[in-house]
């Protein structure tokens, strides 16, 4: 197990909604959404192509390479 | 007469009106049309959060998603699982079943590739979804549609957005007649009149975004689209006279000096 504590550690380069962005202490998705102020309960998350419940969003952790699209409701028809 | 009910999967709509959210000027505009429109279910659609906007304003702020339902649409999705991947992602935001299902197939007429969405339908029936589906006007794919487990079968009009009205009146005629689930006329409707025609022949709503956004004013126009299509309803359950070929004078030739 130490080894995934590490790599948590070290800083991430992820993508977000199509942009690169480097984080240089270990996040979750909650303190991600936080960062960016987005209100959690108005979005979906996807991470690496799967869909990650509300209820994770403080537990999980973002890794190098992670690709996340945070999601809302626009006007369409 | 039996109260005048419009159910689609159970649930009761107020309003035989569904209204778009997209092509307004403002948020403002875009709550101030629907709430003259009557209607109590608008299509949203599902995009990224711009995340180097942080003051956006969000269509949520505008209208409270608990106090007019939200229908999440897959707008812009042309093939099967961009629309899959948009409808669960629809879901996790707010636990919404029902959703309007369209995959489209063509850029330039916005036209719905049936193939996609029927095989989409199945899936999403299959998970649990209240589909509403975006369909051509063919009678046959709409009878498929609905042995698929759509909730609704909501075939174009025209194209998306090109205001041209209902362009085979014979093909929706034949689909309200065949179906099961409620039929409701999407995209292409351009005026009040167009959805007071769809509504005298049968169908059980209209769905209508562009008609009302790109009017001169669209808070009117959204009013006016409220009473075409409870008019429209009304003549369809009235029933309509026979038409005749030869003139039948309306006063009576008894007493005639």
């Amino acid at each position: 197990m130490k080894v995934s504590i590490l790599n948590i550690l070290i800083m991430a380069k992820i993508q977000l909604n199509g942009s690169k962005l480097e984080l240089k202490n270990k996040h979750t998705l909650l303190m991600l959404l936080k960062k960016y102020k987005i209100d959690n309960k108005k979005i979906a998350i996807e991470l690496n192509g799967k869909i990650i419940n509300r209820n994770k969003f403080k537990t999980v952790y973002l890794k190098n390479k992670d690709k996340i699209e945070i999601v809302h409701f626009i006007g369409g028809g | 007469m039996k109260k005048d009910i419009f159910k689609i999967d159970n649930q009761i709509f107020k309003s035989r009106l569904i209204v778009g959210t997209g092509k307004y000027k403002s948020f403002k505009e875009t709550a101030q049309a629907i709430k003259a429109s009557g209607a109590d279910m608008v299509t949203v659609a599902v995009r990224r959060v711009n995340i180097l906007d942080k003051k956006k304003p969000l269509l949520t702020d505008f209208l409270n998603p608990k106090k007019i339902k939200y229908l999440p649409n897959t707008a812009g999705c042309f093939n099967s699982d961009e629309a899959l991947r948009t409808l669960r992602l629809a879901r996790e935001m707010g636990g919404w079943k029902m959703v309007k299902l369209e995959v489209l197939g063509d850029k330039k007429t916005l036209y719905p590739d049936m193939i996609e969405t029927l095989k989409a339908t199945k899936v999403l029936v299959r998970e649990g979804f209240k589909v509403l589906v975006y369909c051509s006007d063919d009678p046959l794919l709409a009878k498929e549609l609905e042995y698929l487990g759509a909730s609704a079968i909501m075939p174009l009009a025209s194209p998306i957005g090109s205001g041209l009205g209902i362009q085979n009146k014979i093909n929706l005629s034949l689909i309200i007649k065949n179906s099961k689930v409620p039929t409701i006329v999407d995209a292409g409707i351009g005026t009040s009149s167009d959805a007071t025609i769809a509504m005298e022949m049968g169908c059980d709503a209209v769905l209508v975004n562009s008609a009302i956004a790109n009017a001169k004013n669209s808070i009117l126009m959204a009013e006016s689209f409220k009473n075409a299509v409870l008019s429209g309803r009304q003549a369809f359950l009235a029933g309509r006279m026979q038409k005749l070929f030869y003139a039948e004078a309306s006063s009576s030739s008894k007493g005639l000096i």
